[in-house]
């Protein structure tokens, strides 16, 4: 993997947190943290996995992606407007009325948007169906999704991910923002749900552990799920909720609350001296 | 008359002949195929059926996401399990991005029988028509129920149909007999009052109406199949035609056809309306027509209501 190409995945996903931190704090609402933590894996499938044309954003032959923990949006958006799929000035119109940025993800609204979503624990079985539509399709296209550690206390995660493997859904690839907090804490002391490797293994997936944002981590693993046959794969990603934004990081206080001027402006200059420090032109 | 078949049956046989014809199709079960008669189409086009297991949040979800590439999805189970338990699946995922997902829940109502309350679902049309943009059609025959699985797979939208466990008898098996979603279908002229009724009711709105005329009562009857979008034109005309509407159906009165055809008239051509159908409560155990019975929900049900209904229509 050549370091050039990681250093461009870092440049673009500081880009994503930049946006998505611009929208959040101009619609003075939003969910920064959840967002943060998975700008790296957004940054790897929009820019380096993912097979999609912001030009023919209905391709039937695309790749999927569904974003099933779809408060993380604002890094979604920032990630598809930085594709190509919409104007980048838009993300400022997050969450307001008469635009189509919706607090979470409208695909009749958004170009590039696979699923709507929003009420957790029912993206990822809908990307079990679209894998299952290129089964049965004969399809070469790949279905990924993206859950938090938090939605998989939700019962149909399970329900989800006992189908997958029943009908071998090994063009299906989950990755679990595993950042460790929710709203009202920290996972553990909500409701624990680990040990997760064990429960995926007993399920009969395979299961990869990665950090979330390690970039040859992350494009190892869609490597190795891409090759695995026969089951389905999840990605564990252990990332930090609100990477990138030092007063963040590790905040569930930040899960679902917009900074304002003084913390923005922040952040802002955190993630532009990052930016910078990456070297190169911007 | 022709013997009696349960639009299950019905359903289970039209998907059959309609998944020759239409290679999209595909067909999702929890558990019950034998029961929902999707049974059927698992032994035609086993490549096109998949049993999601007992898990219908996850199969709603998984129907969603083979609409979205470009599949016919028909998902079954019970209407208590389809409706109730996955209601917000179905709002979120089917109906709130529209997708092209076919519900087709069985075991509908009272006449469920012996099981008892926990699967006599009597709220299915009450939740499905509060989600925009969803089409609610409960059939009143095997003859409709096999015309709305045709009329819902050319319809590209989401879609819930109701079907029953109880064998019931052919009505509609005349060369006349069209199905058009939204479009209710005049059974009987009448002037005194109009008998509108849905699925199993709309034969004991035939009988009551045979029941009325030897008291000198002259009863329309109309088949509304689709509660949503409502027939709001053929409403309007009987109201002005007869002045006074009876609506009849095997679900709570409260939130299904009855209030959909109250909500309709009230605000455009207020006329009595006395609904008949489950007087909210709870079903209970036991052999299906002993409960309808139990429950009135029959002939001499509907006439008492026309008797309530002709009195606020002659009070006024």
């Amino acid at each position: 993997m050549s370091e050039n190409k990681i250093l461009e995945l870092k440049k673009i996903a500081t880009e994503i947190r930049l946006g998505a931190l611009e929208a959040v704090y101009n619609a003075k609402s939003g969910h920064p943290g959840g967002a943060l933590s998975s700008a790296d894996i957004l940054a790897c499938l929009y820019f380096s996995e993912l097979n999609v044309n912001p030009q023919n954003p209905e391709d039937v032959n695309r790749d999927r992606f569904v974003l099933s923990k779809g408060h993380s949006c604002p890094a979604y958006y920032s990630a598809l407007a930085l594709k190509g799929f919409f104007n980048r000035s838009e993300l400022k119109n997050f969450r307001q009325l008469g635009t189509f940025l919706q607090g979470h993800p409208d695909m009749k609204g958004v170009k590039g948007v696979d699923m709507s979503t929003g009420s957790l624990g029912q993206g990822f079985s809908v990307a079990c169906g679209m894998a299952l539509a290129a089964k049965l399709d004969n399809k070469d296209y790949r279905t990924y999704a993206l859950i938090g550690d938090g939605e998989s206390q939700e019962g149909q995660i399970w329900e989800a991910t006992t189908f997958a493997a029943h009908y071998h859904l090994d063009n299906l690839c989950l990755i679990v923002d595993n950042n460790g907090l929710q709203i009202d804490g920290k996972v553990k002391d909500v409701m624990n749900i680990m040990p997760y490797a064990s429960k995926f293994k007993a399920f009969g997936w395979n299961v990869i552990s990665i950090d979330g944002h390690d970039y040859e981590q992350i494009l190892g693993a869609f490597d190795t799920a891409r090759k695995t046959k026969g089951k389905p794969t999840v990605i564990l990603a252990t990332t930090v909720k609100g990477k990138g934004v030092s007063f963040m990081e590790n905040q569930a206080g930040w899960h679902g609350k917009a900074p304002n001027e003084d913390q923005y402006n922040l952040a802002f200059s955190e993630l532009t001296m990052y930016k910078n420090s990456l070297g190169g032109k911007n | 008359m022709a013997d009696k078949i349960a639009t299950r049956e019905a359903y289970g046989n039209a998907i059959c002949e309609f998944g020759g014809v239409y290679k999209d199709i595909v067909v999702l079960d929890a558990d019950l195929a034998e029961a929902t008669k999707t049974c059927m189409f698992k032994k035609k086009y086993p490549e096109r059926f998949f049993d999601c297991g007992i898990a219908e949040n996850n199969m709603t979800c998984v129907a969603a996401g083979l609409a979205t590439a470009g599949k016919i999805p028909f998902v079954s189970t019970f209407a208590m399990f389809a409706a109730g338990r996955s209601f917000e699946q179905i709002r979120n995922s089917i109906g709130y991005p529209h997708l092209n997902v076919k519900i087709c829940a069985t075991h509908a109502g009272i006449s469920v029988g012996e099981d008892g309350a926990t699967h006599q679902c009597n709220e299915d049309i009450a939740l499905m028509r509060t989600i925009p943009g969803m089409v609610v059609i409960n059939p009143s025959d095997a003859v409709e129920a096999k015309a709305a699985v045709e009329a819902v797979i050319k319809y590209n939208g989401p879609a819930y149909l109701r079907f029953g466990r109880l064998p019931i008898s052919i009505i509609n098996d005349n060369p006349d007999y069209k199905f058009e979603i939204g479009k209710a279908i005049k059974m009987a002229d009448g002037i005194d009052v109009t008998i509108v009724a849905n699925g199993m009711m709309v034969e004991e709105a035939l009988i009551a109406r045979e029941m009325l005329f030897s008291e000198g009562i002259s009863a329309a009857v109309i088949n509304m199949h689709t509660v949503k979008p409502i027939d709001t034109e053929m409403l309007i005309a009987e109201a002005q035609q007869t002045g006074a509407i009876v609506t009849s159906e095997e679900h709570n009165v409260i939130g299904g056809l009855g209030s959909a055809v109250a909500e309709a008239l009230s605000e455009i051509c207020p006329v009595p309306v006395v609904r008949h159908g489950v007087n909210d409560e709870f079903g209970k155990s036991g052999p299906a027509k002993a409960l309808l019975e139990h429950y009135s929900l029959n002939a001499r049900g509907i006439c008492e209501k026309v008797k309530i209904a002709l009195q606020l229509k002659n009070s006024r």
